[in-house]
């Protein structure tokens, strides 16, 4: 599941350009549907059949639309207004199997088309950037001019627009903060066709409410994103990753060392733990970045020594560890985060459960991904929904959750993802605001907003 | 006092400690405005509650009045944001100064809305941490109103807002709930959303604040140039070499001459413009970037270097900047401090344009900035006592902004819109993203009690459909709901 989604049975070419299909045959016959149908072809948008490689957490929807522009969307916008279609918007797709399924799904807003790098004002460290730019492609682009976009993207193929409307961040989110901190504007459709914008392409701004904000982890439940500006950082010119092991045992953890490193004047940009399997031993990288990093990576690595059970080993060049930044699986992932000093608490917690899994993530950050080992076989939903929620009652104490990213469907039947979200009542009425009509991806979001 | 204020004070001194509702005309005046003087709004009642508890019981006593409440902390905000309603109440949080909990191992501090923004730098000091957001009027001014500001400061070029360094706000609703926004939350980022939102979508009752680690080593330097162009190109140099200081301010000769005739900075004489580069971080990373600051400094054309040897010269360094717009009184009977914004490659060609305003009109701008995110505070100069003086100043402040927004940059950095910006609004945004950010509004405080008539230059009641605004609307007209 962590490939692109497909094109369906009848797919229609996914390229731009004037020659392209403006629709695919074989349009749908389904008598509550024509009307619907054809109104989304009048907007002169492509609009092709769903077919399997489509669905949205295992809901089929009807037809995927390929919109070009902001105002193409808001046509198709308007059109499921008035046709009462659901709708959910798609990136890359390496993230559709994450949330709970769609209550409703008729069409899939693919953003593919909005590839475009609008901007980038290399000397004002901002870039404009369609929403279905993909982030390997941006990060292309700005290196060219030795910039970069400090977000890292834990799987390739992801979009500009999915990775902020899933909130997803990586191992340097200790030093540039997450996605929220580093989108200073942004463009999004509304579920009446609305085209509206927020912020700016200036780091410093104040002016109004900040729908960036609202818009990062929002699942495609508010709207459609389609235009995103980004502060962007210099790529630094050297990068070190200091790797150690650390032996586990029933008092001990990285939880020290990692505070140790996050409050070292040597700043690592990231600290991140791989744990392949509870009570085997963890494996412990940080990265130092920018100038003097060659020093800076030789404090990091005498504070490490003293923790780990071999000499760490220090990688210059552009060579992190082969697990760096990979997300520990694809199809079931747990999120756990707690304050920094509930680590430990946390790790013992999961090694309790007597489960196999895999744990990695941001010690530093304290927020760690779980999935169970591939290689020892999925467990039964049954068993894994207690393991969500014996982790989750002891992390509580610890002032930690647990937020299941990814899963079978079933699991939602069994226990809430998301956990307890003390701000609920407030984003539903968000949601009530923004979407009267319940139409953008329905469900997908905590307490089933 | 009108009956229903008067009834509303008898209730609220029934859920508040003795002496914290105050309805003494002249204790109501000392809260008639903020910094911002010249708007004016005596309170109909004054609140100085003491925890979260109070404050929501207060909320809910408006509730049931339909009247407004307006949250203060020091009143140092610059566009009137804490301006009082003369039908409402005032929510003063100078009694919730506690620090209630310093948590280093996991880099955190809780802390009641009234502590000062200076205050748990200074409790954290001694352990090697700090607060890094440092608005100017960081001795008085509290963490409560940073937080409905999103308050920045010299250095948020390198380490941000209030919004980047808040991980968790206790909030009490416009509608009286408690409800905490935890940057943990799945969802809608509503803490983010909620900091910066100059107290429409409640009242702040706790805040969780990121402590930082005080850097190793700070280095400052003050680079004079002939020109303020000498100046931006050095700014634009020092960017483009990759480097982010942790502060790069720049004045022009104006408000150097101010400086030194208020607080005699001793900046080097017949400078058209000085700089003041910060760097901080690890010791050799500082080092190594200081030489590339310091040679794209004497190849930008600056004829003086001084680099702090010391914090005492580097006080002295920060002393002309940080008196700048005090001390344009020593030059001026009169000004106005504006604050805008312009991508920061834009600066030399929107300099050069308010020169030639400041010529057209006969008005001086004295030029303070922060050059490295292109944060303008043009100090706009005239005599109260000529006839005419203030409004041409006022046209020319009102360009200025103007020019922000016609070089893709905003009409405010950090001082936030308050009643002083609301109608420049329209010039930033369309009436549907206004309409937009106005369901945000909506959703938190569907009966516009919390701070009404900021922000939004032309709000409507949240039933209405947006971009439809025709006569008086019917709960208007029936009593049963006010416009706000």
């Amino acid at each position: 599941m962590g490939a692109p989604h497909g094109t369906g049975t009848n797919g229609a070419p996914h390229g731009t350009g004037a020659d392209r299909p403006r629709h695919a045959p074989g349009a749908d016959g389904a008598p509550r549907g024509t009307g619907a149908y054809d109104a989304l072809l009048a907007t002169g948008v492509t609009v092709r059949d769903a077919g399997p490689g489509d669905a949205v957490a295992g809901v089929a929807p009807r037809w995927v639309a390929l919109p070009e522009s902001t105002e193409e969307v808001a046509a198709l916008m308007r059109v499921s207004a008035g046709h009462d279609l659901a709708v959910v918007p798609v990136g890359g797709g390496t993230r559709l199997h994450w949330g709970l399924q769609p209550e409703r799904c008729d069409l899939l807003v693919d953003t593919c088309c909005l590839n475009g790098v609008l901007e980038h004002a290399s000397g004002d460290l901002v870039v404009r950037v369609q929403a279905g730019v993909t982030m390997d492609a941006l990060a292309e682009v700005l290196a060219a001019r030795d910039q970069e976009l400090a977000l890292d993207v834990p799987v390739a193929g992801a979009t500009v627009g999915g990775t902020l409307a899933t909130a997803a961040a990586g191992p340097r989110r200790l030093r540039y903060g997450t996605a929220r901190d580093l989108l200073i504007g942004i463009t999004v459709v509304l579920a009446d066709g609305t085209i509206a914008r927020s912020g700016g392409k200036v780091v410093k701004n104040v002016a109004g409410y900040d729908l960036g904000k609202l818009f990062t982890g929002s699942y495609g439940t508010l709207g459609i994103i389609t235009e995103a500006v980004f502060r962007l950082h210099p790529i630094s010119r050297a990068r070190h990753w200091v790797t150690a092991a650390l032996p586990a045992g029933p008092s001990t953890g990285p939880g020290a060392v990692a505070a140790a490193l996050a409050a070292s004047q040597a700043e690592p940009s990231a600290v991140e733990l791989d744990w392949p399997a509870p009570s085997g031993t963890f494996t412990v990288a940080a990265l130092v970045e920018g100038t003097a990093a060659e020093g800076r990576a030789g404090a990091v690595r005498d504070l490490l020594a003293g923790a780990a059970e071999t000499v760490p080993e220090v990688t210059g060049g552009e060579k992190p560890p082969g697990w760096w930044g990979v997300p520990p699986g694809e199809d079931v992932l747990l999120e756990v985060r707690v304050p920094p000093s509930g680590v430990d608490g946390a790790l013992r917690a999961i090694a309790a459960r007597g489960l196999p899994v895999r744990v990695r993530g941001s010690l530093a950050s304290a927020v760690l991904q779980i999935a169970p080992a591939p290689e020892l076989g999925g467990p039964e939903l049954a068993e894994l929904a207690a393991f969500v929620s014996g982790v989750r009652d002891d992390v509580a104490p610890l002032g930690g959750r647990l937020t299941v990213l990814a899963a079978p469907p079933g699991l939602a039947r069994l226990v809430d993802p998301w956990g307890p979200v003390g701000a609920l009542p407030l984003m539903r009425r968000v949601k009530e605001r923004f979407d009267p009509g319940r139409r953008m991806s329905p469900g997908r979001m905590a307490g089933g907003v | 006092m009108t009956e229903t204020l008067d009834e509303l004070a008898r209730g609220l001194a029934g859920v508040l400690p003795p002496g914290a509702v105050i309805t003494d005309p002249v204790r109501l005046r000392t809260y008639e405005c903020d910094g911002l003087t010249h708007h004016r709004a005596v309170p109909g009642v004054v609140v100085l509650p003491e925890s979260a508890e109070q404050i929501a019981a207060v909320v809910e006593l408006c509730n049931e009045y339909g009247v407004p409440f307006v949250a203060r902390g020091a009143g140092t905000g610059l566009s009137g944001g804490a301006l009082p309603r003369t039908d409402g109440v005032l929510v003063v949080t100078a009694k919730m100064r506690r620090i209630l909990e310093i948590d280093l191992v996991n880099r955190r501090a809780v802390v009641e809305p009234g502590v000062t923004n200076l205050a748990i730098t200074e409790a954290v000091r001694e352990h090697g941490y700090y607060y890094a957001p440092d608005p100017s009027s960081q001795q008085v001014c509290t963490i409560g109103g940073n937080v409905a500001e999103n308050s920045g400061g010299a250095h948020c070029l390198k380490y941000g807002f209030t919004v980047n360094h808040v991980l968790a706000l206790e909030i009490v609703t416009p509608d009286g709930d408690i409800v905490t926004l935890d940057a943990d939350d799945p969802g809608y980022d509503l803490l983010g959303a909620f900091v910066g939102s100059e107290g429409t979508l409640g009242i702040t009752t706790k805040v969780t604040v990121r402590l930082s680690r005080a850097p190793e080593t700070v280095t400052t330097l003050l680079a004079a140039f002939e020109s303020i162009e000498q100046g931006g190109q050095a700014v634009s140099a020092i960017i483009g070499g990759g480097i982010v200081p942790a502060a790069i301010e720049m004045m022009d000769a104006l408000a150097i001459a101010a400086a030194e005739a208020a607080v005699a900075c001793d900046y080097p004489a017949g400078a058209g413009a000085v700089l003041v580069v910060e760097l901080d971080g690890p010791a050799a990373e500082v080092a190594h970037q200081f030489a590339e600051v310091e040679r794209i400094c004497r190849d930008s054309g600056a004829f003086e270097l001084r680099i702090a040897a010391g914090p005492e010269e580097r006080a002295a360094i920060w002393k002309g900047r940080k008196s700048a717009f005090a001390a344009v009184g020593r030059i001026s009977p009169a000004y106005i401090v504006q604050d805008g914004v312009v991508p920061r490659t834009a600066l030399p060609e929107v300099l050069a344009s308010i020169d030639r305003l400041s010529a057209e009109y006969g008005i001086r701008v004295a030029n303070v900035f922060h050059a490295g995110d292109g944060n303008l505070h043009p100090l706009v100069l005239f005599d109260d006592a000529e006839p005419g003086a203030e409004e041409r100043a006022e046209l020319v402040s009102g360009r200025i902004l103007d020019l922000c927004v016609e070089h893709g940059g905003s009409i405010t950095g950090e001082h936030g819109v308050g009643v002083d910006k609301s109608r420049y609004m329209p010039k930033m945004f369309t009436d549907d993203d206004l309409d937009t950010m106005q369901l945000v509004r909506c959703a938190f405080d569907p009966r516009g009690l919390s701070n009404p008539g900021k922000v939004f230059p032309t709000p409507r009641l949240c039933g209405e459909v947006p971009g439809v605004r025709r006569g008086v609307h019917p709960l208007v007209e029936s009593g049963r709901a006010e416009q706000f």
